[in-house]
């Protein structure tokens, strides 16, 4: 069976509409069609190479790989909910991209070390990342949420694809160390435009490092279009460097799966790096602080619901008979416990003291810093008298 | 001891680090075969090899982008930037990621990097070469900016450098690299005198003169001539420019009441001001007169022929001492 091409067509409408003046020619395709494993009706489809590559996940795992989606959906809605109720400063919606980021995630090991943008939760959920260390950063109470070296994660990015280089670093390293661990480094179609990705893609096909690139095009960098940031399926910008890629379907989470399992093994076996590009999209705003109407079409929106990365998992379990009542109903009370004590998580977060602004600046101490923490908090402590009179 | 060029002196160091701790890499653009275009890193890679001595690819955000990543994994990358006015591609991951880290993930990851940059003028060199770009990384909170002056200062705080577990610039002075002196090359770190010390070149008590780096031998002279007319000059070399020792330059001018700052770096917004203001700050009452600035102009560095007038010179900071001493100077008009 031949796999359905999922094309990036309404969106490319859209921005022309609006853009006359920008090329309606479509990308030049060098690479192959877009793999699929599961149809947006829930088909499972048949690849010759892919299947070989998830044939051992049970019946069990793809209803796990189902509550994990689930899991981080209402993650991500809950923290959306939480922004709105002015409990979070800002909050990057990862909705629509779940397939990209649990198939990916779930296909590591434990020593392997991923470097994540800040809207990569799904991947930091399949690491262990506790959800309420997922928004701290996000509630002000801390730059980062949590120990990279506890989860083999490094905290969230914000300098879009500054995490490309980390990556390729950290596979330098376990070249050198002469480990089989991989390096991941994760971030989206508009970091491909960014300096620092293309230097990766260099450093990492100079050296032969042992780092997958995964590049969840979600068609949207806050409101430009993937469009014009590639004028060629940005996979195919992987060959360029000597890197061998793939294009999967990023709402396909046994595709993913597939092609990450592929590319770790490729680079544990010494075959250098791998650039995966997941096709998915951004179904919800950049942040919070974002309104995606002013700038793209509702039709586009309503054209990617329908092929919704989770609906399409629960139509194949329910074509093969997994979706019982009992699955549904464990996968509930498992969204809403998690949802519940992020909420608690969040709510009950005790705030910073006014000192931690000083700490870990250095890891020794500094005459500069000593110096201005002891002014300042003289200078707090100058108010303590007088409120007890009163007098603030 | 051993009689080294400031070059030598720092080769030195770096191969003492490189045998003392596996894990410290040098990476950078030239420096395995060449040794470097200054030949700083001479035959370290062929001792060591090339995965402890790295020739990279043309990219200076990602030789200090992917020491990040070496750092995440426990390396101690030494980062070789070609020329100080190649450093700007690197400045988001210096600034944004080396600076930040451990201050981002609450000192769970440490960022132990040397970038090594050669910096300033004098040699005759067409733009980008001859910059002097400190001001930029010790505005910069997370960093640890030093520079040496000589050849046993040079050998010593690399190697502090490299043992730092906070990330370190290295400014060494390029139109020194081939001045000649006496390095101790069994120098104990451990007892070494701190990175972070300012030390005194030349007592004396009349005005207290400031500088680092190049300038430090220019400041040496001057104050010899100034011997010469009776003015006692008390040279301080900060070595490190953040943190700059305050204290030490503090204990100096409440000595000699009068403050003369020396630096190749253009003067608005440059560590002049800063040491200006903190002496200020610190010491109001003992200054005998108001701080006097003698640095490069607020002008891009200049082509070859005229960087003699760009760069402070002995005769310009005598002018400057002159004009702490309210003698006869180029600003007043006095007779001397």
């Amino acid at each position: 069976m031949r796999s359905t091409v999922l094309t990036d067509k309404p969106g490319q409408d859209a921005y022309q509409a609006s853009n006359p003046g920008i090329s309606a020619v479509s990308p030049r395709r060098t690479g192959g069609d877009l793999v699929q494993l599961i149809s947006p009706e829930g088909e499972r489809i048949s690849h010759p190479e892919f299947d070989l590559w998830v044939s051992d996940v049970t019946d069990e795992q793809l209803c796990s790989l189902y509550e994990d989606m689930t899991v981080i959906r209402r993650i991500d809605a809950e923290a959306t909910a939480l922004q709105r109720q002015g409990e979070l400063a800002l909050w990057p919606p990862l909705l629509g991209q779940e397939a990209s980021q649990i198939g990916s995630g779930r296909a590591l090991r434990d020593d392997d070390f991923v470097f994540p943008s800040y809207r990569d939760n799904g991947v930091a959920y399949c690491r262990g990342v506790e959800p309420t260390d997922l928004v701290r950063a996000w509630r002000g109470n801390a730059s980062a949420g949590w120990d990279p070296y506890r989860y083999n994660i490094a905290t969230q990015q914000i300098i879009i694809g500054s995490q490309s280089l980390h990556a390729t670093g950290y596979a330098m390293g376990i070249q050198y160390d002469g480990s089989d661990s991989v390096a991941v480094g994760l971030f989206g179609d508009g970091a491909t435009s960014e300096g620092d990705v293309n230097e990766a893609m260099v450093f990492a096909a100079s050296f032969q490092v042992p780092v997958v690139f995964i590049c969840q095009n979600n068609h949207w960098a806050i409101s430009e279009p993937v469009r014009i940031q590639s004028h060629i399926q940005i996979a195919d910008r992987a060959s360029g460097f000597g890197i061998p890629s793939t294009r999967v379907d990023g709402n396909d989470v046994l595709a993913v799966l597939a092609a990450t399992r592929i590319a770790l093994d490729r680079a544990r076996k010494g075959g250098g790096p791998t650039f995966i590009e997941a096709v998915t999209y951004r179904m919800g705003p950049h942040t919070t602080a974002d309104d995606p109407t002013r700038y793209r079409d509702a039709n586009e929106l309503e054209d990617w619901a329908a092929k919704d990365p989770i609906a399409r998992l629960k139509a194949l379990l329910r074509t093969k008979g997994l979706l019982t009542e009992e699955v549904e109903a464990k996968t509930q009370a498992k969204a809403d416990e998690v949802a519940r004590s992020l909420r608690a998580g969040v709510i009950n977060m005790p705030d910073p003291a006014p000192l931690d602004l000083f700490k870990h600046v250095y890891s020794t101490p500094n005459s500069w810093i000593e110096r201005q923490k002891d002014h300042y908090s003289r200078y707090l402590e100058s108010f303590s008298g007088s409120t007890q009179e009163g007098a603030l | 001891m051993s009689k080294l060029t400031f070059a030598r002196a720092i080769n030195a160091g770096l191969r003492k680090s490189l045998e003392n701790d596996p894990k410290v890499v040098l990476m950078g653009e030239d420096i395995g075969a060449l040794g470097g275009v200054f030949r700083v890193t001479d035959g370290l890679q062929k001792d060591f090899g090339k995965h402890r001595v790295v020739d990279t690819p043309l990219a200076e955000s990602a030789i200090i982008g992917t020491a990040v990543g070496l750092a995440y994994r426990g390396y101690r990358p030494v980062c070789e930037i070609q020329f100080d006015g190649f450093i700007y591609p690197a400045f988001d991951q210096i600034v944004s990621q080396v600076a930040k880290m451990h201050y981002r993930t609450q000192g769970r990851v440490k960022m132990p990097i040397t970038i090594r940059v050669p910096f300033g003028g004098g040699i005759g060199s067409p733009e980008h070469h001859s910059e002097s770009p400190e001001a930029y990384f010790t505005h910069t909170s997370g960093l640890r900016v030093i520079s040496v002056s000589n050849p046993q200062d040079a050998y010593t705080m690399i190697q502090q450098a490299i043992a730092s577990d906070d990330p370190v610039l290295y400014f060494e002075p390029k139109r020194r690299y081939h001045d000649k002196g006496e390095v101790d090359e069994g120098a104990d770190l451990s007892t070494a005198l701190s990175m972070e010390k300012a030390k005194v070149v030349t007592p004396g008590s009349d005005v207290t003169l400031v500088s680092y780096g190049p300038l430090v031998k220019t400041a040496s002279d001057a104050a010899m001539a100034a011997a010469d007319e009776g003015v006692s000059v008390e040279v301080i070399d900060l070595r490190s420019l953040a943190p700059i020792d305050f204290a030490a330059v503090e204990a100096s001018v409440r000595k000699t009441g009068r403050l003369v700052i020396t630096h190749e770096a253009a003067q608005s917004g440059g560590l002049g001001a800063e040491i200006a203001a903190s002496i200020t700050e610190r010491c109001f009452n003992y200054l005998e007169s108001a701080p006097v600035r003698i640095t490069g102009f607020d002008i891009p560095y200049p082509y070859s022929k005229l960087e003699m007038h760009h760069l402070p010179d002995l005769d310009r900071i005598l002018d400057g001492v002159d004009r702490a001493l309210g003698r006869g100077n180029s600003l007043s008009g006095l007779e001397g």
